[in-house]
């Protein structure tokens, strides 16, 4: 019993212990000197020898006018080769804190029966992809990084790693904007560091492999599924789930019938 | 009826597309004005080795390992109740200043070039090397309110001038006689702003109930002169106007101007 219910989440156990991990290394740094990981998700000075650097901001920087440095346009190419070539939009899912907090309000929306009507707005899940764009030519009109400034994301982190201050508000907005207006609302549809990071790992070598075959047509996957339209192909075909995809591994999880599964992207296919 | 539903069809595409630059724009420009409104931070002290505040807003990526390398918690990253650019670092002097460490270990740190060495370099005759010196860190200006210094009331106090690490220089104690007493002197101290680097050790330390000693932005607590000034027997400065570039004056001698009335006339 108690190990089924590992088996069943374990990748949600896994991501969790990443996140708060994460977390946990970073605010070491601050709160007693760790040297780890210091900084923040924006960038991180890893065992004091090199950066990893959100490349989102850094593109952002530079369209507002300013070359960082060497380090953390290096730091910010690893990580998107990283996810780009590698781990997919595992970012959101895996590393990301606003992650847990959206998740959470998704939760406590299913349990209470909230997503009964949702009616009353509807966002176009492409929103996002226009809001990258929009903070990209913002930027150099508003002389600074156009997202950075709004950044729910980076209120979260900060808040918990340096104290919140009124940044809370915000936490609380993409809390409660999940919980009551739109299922997924935040992550699913306005989040330009998902879409960049959707767009970027398009390419990525982890995906999950679908395997019509063995499918049963439960539709449990898509139960849990926070961009159910990657699902598309359930029962249809067999293949790789693409796009939005952020190889969360609830799916896997889920899936009684071993028709879902981590695999190695196959180009050729 | 086929012909009015393509119809139909186009307008509705010509709706949606116009909806969309709307909420765009609309979007857009809210955007737009809070994030103008959120990265103003004029009055704010930035750790040492920054940038121009344009540039430093602009170059941070908030990241925050400047405060974490600070050894006395002087950094702080602000949060949407400062005013200052969320998410970047700045310190408030009266809590705790900056104390000038020998080797500034929040700057070689910054991953984006918003905090750099090379503002601070060590000069070596002249020449700049890749060490930091703090002392030519220019965080801010001390600045004296004389209405509430007590050494401008004739009291003794000397508190800023033995606080400043860079004593004797940044701070000097002018001696002037006190006509009101009769008997007494003035101490009064004066910020030397060339070697200021406006670490907030004087703020920090002053002794009134709010400091009669503070740290501005540079930005705001110096003036300009422009070019047209000079100063009158020094030989550097008035040097200077042989550099500045003469208006363009006319050939013309000033009767062929004055004689000149043929534009006065109409063109019949
Ligand atoms: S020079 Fe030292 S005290 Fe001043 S801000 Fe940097 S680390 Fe802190
Ligand atoms: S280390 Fe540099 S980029 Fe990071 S918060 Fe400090 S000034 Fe900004």
């Amino acid at each position: 019993m108690m190990n089924n219910i590992i088996k069943k989440n374990r990748y949600l156990v896994l991501r969790r212990t990443l996140q708060f991990g994460l977390l946990l290394l970073f605010g070491g740094a601050n709160w007693w000197g760790w040297k780890f990981l210091m900084g923040n998700y924006s960038s991180a000075y890893v065992l004091e020898s090199f950066y990893l650097t959100d490349p989102h901001a850094v593109l952002q920087t530079f369209a507002a006018g300013f070359v960082m440095s060497t380090d953390a346009i290096v730091g910010g190419i690893i990580v998107l080769l990283f996810y780009g070539l590698i781990a997919g939009r595992s970012f959101c899912s895996w590393v990301c804190p606003v992650n847990i907090l959206t998740d959470l309000a998704t939760w406590m929306r299913k349990k209470w029966r909230l997503s009964e009507n949702d009616n009353f707005l509807r966002i176009n899940r492409k929103t996002r992809y226009w809001i990258l764009g929009l903070g990209l030519i913002l930027s150099p009109i508003v002389g600074v990084a156009a997202f950075e400034v709004i950044n729910p994301i980076g209120m979260l982190h900060r808040g918990v790693i340096f104290g919140f201050g009124m940044g809370w508000t915000f936490v609380v907005a993409v809390f409660l904007f999940d919980l009551l207006f739109v299922e997924y609302g935040w992550c699913g549809h306005l989040c330009p560091l998902g879409a960049f990071y959707t767009l970027s790992s398009r390419f990525a070598l982890i995906k999950v492999k679908h395997d019509a075959e063995k499918c049963t047509l439960c539709m449990k996957c898509k139960d849990v599924c926070h961009e159910i339209q990657v699902l598309d192909l359930i029962g249809e075909e067999s293949g790789y789930i693409k796009g939005a995809c952020s190889n969360c591994g609830r799916c896997v999880e889920v899936c009684d019938d071993d028709a879902l599964k981590f695999s190695v992207y196959n180009y050729k296919t | 009826m086929a012909d009015e539903l393509q119809n139909n069809s186009r307008r509705d595409a010509l709706k949606t597309l116009f909806q969309g630059i709307g909420v765009l724009g609309l979007g857009g420009s809210l955007w737009g004005s809070a994030a103008i409104k959120l990265k103003a931070s004029e009055l704010t002290l930035r750790p040492p080795g920054a940038l121009e505040e344009e540039d430093f807003v602009k170059a941070c990526i908030r990241c925050g390992t400047c405060v974490e390398a600070c050894p006395y918690d002087t950094l702080k990253l602000a949060t949407l109740d400062n005013h200052t650019a969320i998410g970047t670092p700045f310190f408030e002097a009266r809590l705790v200043p900056c104390y000038m460490c020998p080797d500034v270990p929040c700057v070689p740190v910054c991953p984006s070039g918003a905090l750099d060495v090379k503002v601070i370099a060590k000069q070596i005759d002249g020449h700049n090397t890749d060490e930091p010196d703090i002392r030519r860190a220019k965080m801010g200006i001390a600045v004296v309110d004389q209405e509430t210094c007590l050494a401008y009331w004739g009291i003794q106090c000397d508190v800023c001038y033995r606080a400043c690490p860079l004593m004797d220089e940044a701070i000097t104690l002018e001696y002037k006689r006190n006509e009101r007493t009769g008997k007494h002197a003035f101490l009064e101290p004066v910020v030397h702003s060339d070697i200021c680097t406006g670490c907030g050790l004087c703020e920090h330390a002053c002794v009134t109930e709010k400091a009669a000693i503070f740290v501005l932005p540079r930005e705001i607590a110096t003036g300009k002169v422009g070019e047209h000034y000079i100063k009158g027997w020094d030989k550097a400065d008035e040097e200077r106007l042989i550099n500045i570039k003469k208006a363009e004056t006319k050939e013309s001698s000033p009767e062929d101007v004055l004689n000149d009335w043929e534009h006065l006339l109409d063109d019949e």
